[in-house]
């Protein structure tokens, strides 16, 4: 009788408070709401110490915190959702939390799929963003799983950075974006009349300079020594750059050839940090590289997060105020926020104030989204 | 059908009722928030005062060393109000701040350089000082100017320098073609292509929301972030403040 009454009270509580929910939601509505809200989860491990808890406790807590904000999100009408679950930094910590994390993601993943889940609830697609190859098989062979089952939602989007920093993302996006530029070029290679293709050189045909200095490149060997690194990188600029120079005035012959002569002092001057930490910028020489063949375009169409639009508020829980290599591109007109609560003590109301706070700036970031 | 089209128009009747009413609590609700913000205010500009004053102990001692790079992020209608960026500058001057970088996204902090680097006594362009020059008094600070250009685009001429190297690697069939993108390379062709300043660990945004206005992503990684209001109403206790919270923060970097 007992235990009756109580799973009641807390139905009717439940039941009001989504009542309550709604309502707030519905009042929230009358003002512009995020379409893509991106999450950093910190602070699991200490909610874990602080509430004495075994080890890896504090993260199931979290992801029952992730579920409702999610829940949330979804509710009110936020068309994308972004959550920092796992960093390539987080592989440096000891293999053991490592190892009971990818149990956990997995686990996890695999719900996913299950019928009563939230993504088959609100007909969310999944994407896992990040460099996947670092991840061990089945947690890899989960995610493409889920990617591949939800790809027909249309409803929500939910990204899972794992196995992501921004850098990388960077990288990796300037790596598709030249191999993509590469194989553009290459049927041109063997069509001299081709020139559609290269009008960003200055209407110059590149492949024949590109014959030549193949011709004079002896090759490039790795090197651990940054000085040598940084002077051999920039004589095979040189000799690239020379070679399709045929004075048309694509690039600055002796500027560059200027450079890469200071270049080796510049990086002796380097090699030596100062007293106080900072590494001195001295001297260097701007390379005027000419041709621009590759734009921010095509490296924004390359990154991991070019399937979402920017994402409007970045929440960081715990009251950490940095970014920590989490979507550093992204956010140039996103409102950052963060809380003091630990992940595992995040609430609803947490939420509605990112969002009263989103409304109060609203029109700020729309003539900054507009200028840039 | 007339029984049909007034119950359509009792409901959008209905519809337009509740709307007013819910719009009228959400600008309610916002008048809260905007209280809740001006009660914060002014409970800031008091702490403000008492640290300024040296009333509060455990801000006369702060370790300014552990900032080696401060950034500043201004925003850039405010930006055009000099006098208000030289007296920040003077401040960061006299606290013990060595290593500075003022951004807007527009560039107008960039064509002012000469009248900023004029008003300020032993401050020089961060790319021509000397580390190794034993006349530079404690008291010097070395500035540098950032826009918008030096984000993505800069990204994108250090992604040209890495292109032009693989175009030579493939040509010659080269198989560690694929193994120059890295982020150390990538950091090189942006030291080589003039944008290769250091990260800082602290910035500072002077605008009406926290956000990093376009910062160049390459150098934030594990920045603090701080917002600080309008430039307008910028205050020194409250810059006091923001340097001695950032060195007490401690950082995991992930681990």
């Amino acid at each position: 009788m007992g235990t009756l009454c109580g799973s009641r009270l807390s139905e009717l509580f439940g039941s009001l408070g989504s009542f309550f929910r709604k309502c707030m939601f519905c009042i929230l509505s009358m003002g512009p709401i995020p379409n893509h809200f991106a999450f950093i989860m910190d602070g699991n491990r200490r909610y874990g110490k602080k509430e004495k808890m075994e080890e890896g406790a504090g993260h199931r807590a979290g992801f029952s915190v992730l579920m409702s904000m999610l829940k949330y999100c979804y509710e009110l009408g936020v068309t994308h959702v972004t959550i920092y679950a796992f960093s390539i930094e987080n592989f440096k910590r000891k293999p053991d939390e490592v190892q009971n994390l990818m149990d956990l993601i997995l686990e996890k993943i695999d719900g996913l799929l299950k019928e009563e889940s939230l993504v088959n609830k609100y007909g969310i697609r999944v994407y896992f963003i990040g460099n996947l190859k670092l991840l061990s098989e089945p947690v890899r062979v989960a995610s493409e799983k889920v990617m591949k089952a939800t790809a027909n939602n249309t409803k929500c989007v939910l990204l899972i950075c794992i196995a992501y920093t921004s850098c990388d993302e960077i990288v990796q996006a300037v790596h598709e974006s030249c191999k993509n530029k590469w194989e553009e070029i290459q049927p041109c290679n063997s069509h001299k009349s081709c020139n559609g293709r290269i009008e960003e050189v200055d209407g110059k045909n590149i492949d024949d300079g590109i014959g030549h200095s193949v011709q004079e490149l002896s090759g490039v060997q790795a090197n651990d020594l940054r000085a040598t690194r940084a002077s051999t990188f920039c004589n095979d600029v040189a000799q690239g750059v020379e070679s399709t120079d045929n004075g048309s005035g694509v690039v600055g012959h002796d500027a560059v050839h200027g450079s890469c002569d200071k270049w080796g002092e510049v990086q002796s001057l380097e090699a030596s940090i100062t007293g106080d930490g900072v590494i001195p910028y001295v001297k260097r020489e701007k390379l005027a590289v000419n041709p621009s063949i590759l734009k921010v375009v095509d490296i924004e169409r390359h990154m991991y997060m070019s399937v979402a639009p920017n994402p409007d508020v970045l929440i960081r829980s715990s009251g950490e105020t940095r970014l920590s290599n989490f979507l550093l591109w992204q956010t140039s007109n996103c409102l950052l926020y963060s809380p003091n609560a630990l992940w595992p003590d995040m609430r609803l109301w947490h939420l509605v104030w990112a969002v009263l706070d989103f409304q109060r700036n609203h029109s700020y970031f729309e003539k900054k989204r507009k200028q840039f | 059908m007339d029984l049909k089209d007034e119950i359509q128009r009792v409901r959008l009747w209905v519809n337009q009722i509740g709307n007013f009413w819910l719009r009228l609590v959400w600008h309610f609700v916002h008048l809260l928030v905007r209280s809740w913000y001006l009660g914060v205010g002014v409970a800031n500009v008091i702490e403000s005062y008492l640290i300024s004053s040296g009333l509060l102990r455990r801000y006369r001692f702060i370790d300014v060393g552990k900032l080696r790079y401060l950034a500043i992020v201004v925003e850039s209608d405010d930006a055009c109000q000099i006098s208000k960026v030289i007296q920040l500058l003077q401040w960061l001057q006299a606290f013990g701040v060595k290593h500075l970088c003022l951004y807007d996204t527009e560039g107008v902090l960039k064509k002012s350089k000469e009248s900023i680097l004029a008003k300020l006594k032993n401050a020089t362009l961060f790319e021509e000082a000397d580390e190794r020059d034993p006349l530079l008094d404690q008291k010097h600070m070395t500035l540098e100017f950032a826009s918008i250009t030096d984000g993505k685009e800069a990204v994108a001429k250090g992604g040209n320098l890495l292109f032009m190297k693989y175009l030579k690697l493939a040509n010659s069939g080269a198989e560690q073609k694929e193994q120059i993108f890295t982020e150390a390379n990538l950091t090189e062709a942006l030291r080589a292509v003039g944008y290769g300043g250091p990260e800082p660990d602290l910035l500072l945004v002077y605008g009406p929301a926290r956000c990093h206005l376009g910062f160049p992503a390459w150098r934030i990684r594990y920045t603090e972030i701080i917002h600080m209001g309008p430039l307008k109403s910028m205050r020194y206790g409250s810059l006091v403040k923001a340097i001695y919270k950032f060195t007490m923060v401690r950082q995991n970097y992930g681990t």
